[in-house]
């Protein structure tokens, strides 16, 4: 039996709990201990940001964190977005610019787009493309994401 | 306004439409097949061969038979029904006694959690005998090469008896194609200007972004149901049936949104009927799903192609002759990779007008990856070629490259050799737009001024221009697709359609012709795409099909039902159904747009009346094209669709760094849907071709992939894009849907022919050899580069 650490951090903004294997990472416990599916595997070795959470206010590629590293942390989904009022004008930017195709990367990108947005509210298109460069996306082209982020970063609040 | 005006500025078509699936998407709530699971359900994983080509000597599974947590381990000789795969069905998913390629599966586990069933590979014991490796298609055309597929491949057949599924190759050729028009030796003897080049097109892989994955579980009846990423869930519902000898009615295949496609999913892989075996061994549902090593290693890859071309042209610039041959390396087994040519040759016979034109290939097996189909099929790779020779033809006779090219461009109403009938052809507009946008030809004149003027960083610009289908394409019995439209009590439709959906934005497009042709707001329309016991049969979504075909699917149920609604309205209101209309979810006067009834009025009147009738309708569309005879002549596709794009590139002399600028694309589209999503498709593909020319390369050495992962394979990021300039030409298709044409795959296929051509414009270095990464460019630019040879043995 591989050992397992008890840890309790917030997650999304709720007290939380979870007795996790000390190799498991950030993502599968994410993924398979709480069921939010909505964080993706897309390699496993932090090259293509699918997996992005925000941990104490900075982006992290969930599948290089070990999940006992949470401990006394605040972890933020792409389910944790949900009540959050500028993520809710960023989410809605993706699907008004066309920045969602299959959809796979999108999650990692909202996340990446969240985290840039709330270092500098109102990026230039430069910023953003370097904000966004641990992201990969084969659909798109990267242009409509671009697009949608600058969009979200004009408007009010 | 009057009322067609009115009309016509409350269409949706041409408008920029939100895809439907967008909002889920952007909150994480879709579940793609990795975020599901199954009650009672097992993972599974796949060992694969620890040797490139090897004879299996012996496999003990005992050990990992014995680990706690494991259900099943299964290899070929747990299951000696098996039935081989694949286009020319020459291997078995479970390999045998013989493995080809260090992707090739030997065994596999079903057990409690991912962690155990990989616990149990590694417990598992092969005793292989190594064998000499084909590195390359060249190794295996030399006389006296080892076979790959040297011996028949025997499988039972239904009743058990033994039966010859695949015949053994003596040569190690898997497939050749032959095409001819006219005569290239009277060609060649009137021509002015010959070239002559050998170009290496190289292997690049899909990466969808969700790794390969599915889950196979049977019912307590012994139906199969399959959750799966198919692209073409009704034509594999019959390959799986054939495959496991079961009725094909008992197997459903449920579409889950799927993480990306572009053709990697068009083939019946080895992981799709291992998970079955196990689900079929275990009785429990069974979910594989690849880890990113494996899609590089184990998913299909873009065609590899070695091409010879020799191309004339008389003095006034009229195109002569064209000959093409080419190797494809077909690696160990046969996908879609190896019929690549039916596409690569409507390039080089048709895209321009050229008299004689002959066209030999042939795929080899060798011990290095397969290719599947991948957006463009082969089109990237002949349009490589093709426009190469047109900038040089044209320099051989000093003529302008665009004059050149407008010569001999295709016109509307063209028949060509081969048969296609160019019912819409926007080809000259669009190198005409594309040449303007970017001032082609001034840039061209002044960048080749720039040749010798002493400065590292060169500036380049080239064009490029492709013909694809853009109506479907003729290669199964049917090109067609189902719909059923079914209206409720409160005229709520629901779309069911056949066409899949794989992030290009099919619902919505299907969704947006539907409600304009029913006048109702996108909200009123739901659509569902993705199973097979729901839906109506479609052949996949492949070959840029699907807006033309299951739009016009869509459309023909969607009249049907307009039809059905307005005679009972021209009924209730005395009034000739033609002069009626269906405009904002009422039934209208369609002169003075009227209101008469709001429309779930009147069909809750027809449902709920002793008439008891529901607004229900079916339609089927087949296109009016042909399938090609024996010589590959035949108009296969209703529509096609043109492109010229103008890259214009920033070359690094004392790096080799190629820096894409900016591209500048015209594409004839027939008509613009949905703006949002066509140039959602146009960026993505332009982005995609960028890769092809500049970053992607998978490495294979020796059969080995030597780079599966993101760090070493190297995708365009969002810093690297070009500018993007876009224009449609709109050349209203008779057949489209709205006068639509397909562009899914066009927008990838000329990148890499103009940067290459930009390259030369930049330099005055020809470079015939893909990728143009800074070090391949560095060697050709200081004269370290070979330049590819041809095969001598082909």
């Amino acid at each position: 039996m591989s050992a397992s650490v008890e840890i309790e951090f917030k997650l999304n903004g709720v007290g939380t709990r979870a007795n996790v294997p000390a190799r498991m990472s950030a993502l599968e416990m994410l993924r398979d201990l709480f069921g939010l599916t909505g964080t993706k595997y897309g390699c496993g070795e932090g090259e293509c940001g699918a997996c992005t959470i925000i941990v104490d206010g900075l982006s992290v590629n969930s599948c290089l964190m070990f999940a006992a590293d949470c401990h006394g942390r605040e972890v933020m989904t792409i389910e944790g977005l949900a009540s959050d009022a500028r993520a809710d004008i960023l989410k809605k930017s993706f699907v008004t610019h066309g920045a969602v195709q299959c959809g796979f990367c999108t999650p990692g990108f909202v996340m990446q787009a969240h985290h840039v947005l709330s270092r500098n509210p109102h990026p230039d298109a430069e910023h953003i493309r370097r904000g966004i460069e641990g992201n990969l996306c084969r659909c798109t082209g990267y242009k409509k994401i671009v697009e949608a982020i600058a969009e979200a970063g004009t408007a009010p609040t | 306004m009057g009322a067609t005006d009115k009309a016509a500025a409350n269409t949706l078509i041409g408008k920029r439409i939100p895809k439907k699936d967008a909002p889920e998407k952007a909150s994480g709530k879709t579940r793609y097949i990795h975020d599901i699971n199954l009650p009672g359900q097992l993972h599974a994983k796949i060992l694969r061969s620890a040797h490139v080509h090897a004879k299996i000597r012996s496999i003990d599974t005992s050990a990992a038979r014995a680990l706690a947590g494991v259900h099943a381990v299964i290899t070929a000789a747990d299951v000696p029904w098996q039935r081989p795969i694949g286009v020319a069905k020459d291997h078995l998913p479970l390999k045998r006694d013989l493995v080809r390629s260090p992707r090739d599966e030997i065994a596999a586990v079903a057990a409690e959690s991912e962690a155990i069933a990989e616990a149990a590979l590694a417990l598992i014991r092969v005793d292989y005998e190594p064998l000499p490796i084909l590195a390359s298609a060249e190794d295996a055309m030399k006389p006296g090469a080892p076979l790959l597929h040297g011996e028949d491949l025997v499988v039972p057949d239904a009743d058990g008896k033994p039966e010859v599924a695949h015949k053994a190759s003596l040569d190690n050729t898997a497939m050749t194609f032959t095409y001819d028009q006219g005569n290239c030796v009277k060609g060649e003897a009137e021509s002015d200007a010959v070239v002559e080049d050998v170009f290496r097109l190289h292997y690049v892989t899909h990466c969808c972004l969700g790794v390969s994955g599915v889950i196979a579980e049977f019912d307590a009846s012994e139906n199969l149901i399959l959750y799966s990423n198919t692209q073409v869930p009704f034509l594999h519902k019959r390959e799986f049936a054939d495959l496991l000898g079961m009725d094909p009615g008992r197997i459903r295949i449920i579409q889950p949104p799927i993480g990306g496609g572009f053709g990697s999913k068009l083939d019946i892989y080895p992981f799709e009927p291992i998970a079955i075996y196990l689900a079929t061994v275990t009785r429990r549902p069974v979910k594989l799903v690849f880890t990113r090593e494996e899609e590089f290693i184990a998913s299909p890859t873009r065609q590899p192609v070695l091409l010879k071309m020799r191309s004339g042209c008389t003095k006034d610039g009229t195109l002569t002759f064209r000959r093409v041959e080419t190797v494809h390396d077909n690696g160990a087994y046969t996908s879609w990779g190896a019929t690549t040519p039916f596409v690569m040759m409507q390039t080089i016979s048709s895209l321009y007008r050229v008299p004689n034109c002959d066209y030999r290939t042939r795929a080899v097996y060798s011990n290095n990856p397969y290719a599947g189909s991948f957006r463009g099929y082969g089109n990237l790779q002949a349009t490589f070629a093709v426009e190469a020779h047109m900038d040089r033809l044209a320099e051989a006779i000093g003529m302008d490259p665009l004059a050149f090219r407008l010569k001999n461009a295709q016109d509307p109403g063209e028949v060509t050799p081969q048969g296609m009938h160019f019912n819409s052809c926007g080809f000259k507009d669009c190198l005409k737009v594309a040449a303007e946008r970017s001032e082609y030809q001034r840039k061209q004149q002044d960048n080749r001024a720039r040749w010798n003027d002493g400065s590292a960083v060169k500036r380049g610009v080239g064009m490029a221009s492709m013909l694809h289908v853009g109506g479907g394409a003729k290669i199964y019995p049917s090109d067609g697709c189902g719909t059923i439209l079914k209206m409720d009590d409160f005229a709520h439709v629901t779309l069911l359609t056949g066409a899949s959906e794989i992030g290009q934005g099919s619902e919505t497009v299907l969704a947006q012709l539907v409600c304009e042709e029913l006048g109702l707001p996108l909200s009123a329309v739901s659509v569902v795409n993705n199973d097979t016991d729901i839906t109506p049969w479609d052949v996949g979504v492949h070959a840029s099909r699907t807006t033309f075909i299951a739009g016009n699917s869509a459309l023909g149920a969607a009249r049907k039902a307009k039809d059905k609604i307005l005679a009972t309205a021209a009924g209730k209101f005395g009034q000739a159904a033609e002069e009626l209309d269906l405009r904002d979810g009422y039934v209208v006067e369609k002169n003075s747009g009227k209101k008469l009834t709001e429309l779930g009025k009147l069909i809750r009147s027809l449902h709920f009346s002793d008439k008891a009738e529901l607004v229900m309708t079916t339609f089927y569309y087949e296109p009016p094209s042909k399938h090609q005879d024996r010589e590959f002549r035949g108009d296969v596709s209703a529509a096609y669709a043109w492109a010229t794009q103008v890259a214009e590139v920033e070359v690094d002399t004392q790096t080799g760094i190629v820096r894409l600028v900016k591209v500048t694309g015209a594409h004839d589209v027939g008509r613009v849907l949905n703006r949002l999503g066509i140039e959602g498709q146009i960026e993505g593909g332009v982005v995609m071709g960028q890769g092809y020319a500049l970053t992607e390369n998978l490495m294979v050495e020796n059969g080995v992939v030597r780079n599966p992962n993101f760090r070493d394979y190297k995708l365009v990021t969002a810093p690297e894009i070009p500018e993007i300039d876009i224009s449609f030409i709109e050349t209203m298709d008779g057949e489209g849907p709205q006068g639509a044409k397909g562009v899914g795959e066009a927008p990838a296929i000329c990148v890499a022919a103009a940067v290459g051509n930009a390259i030369y414009n930049a330099t005055g270095v020809r470079i015939t050899a893909l990728p143009f990464t800074p070090e391949n460019v560095y060697r050709a630019l200081h004269s370290n580069a070979q330049p590819p040879t041809w095969i001598a043995a082909a």
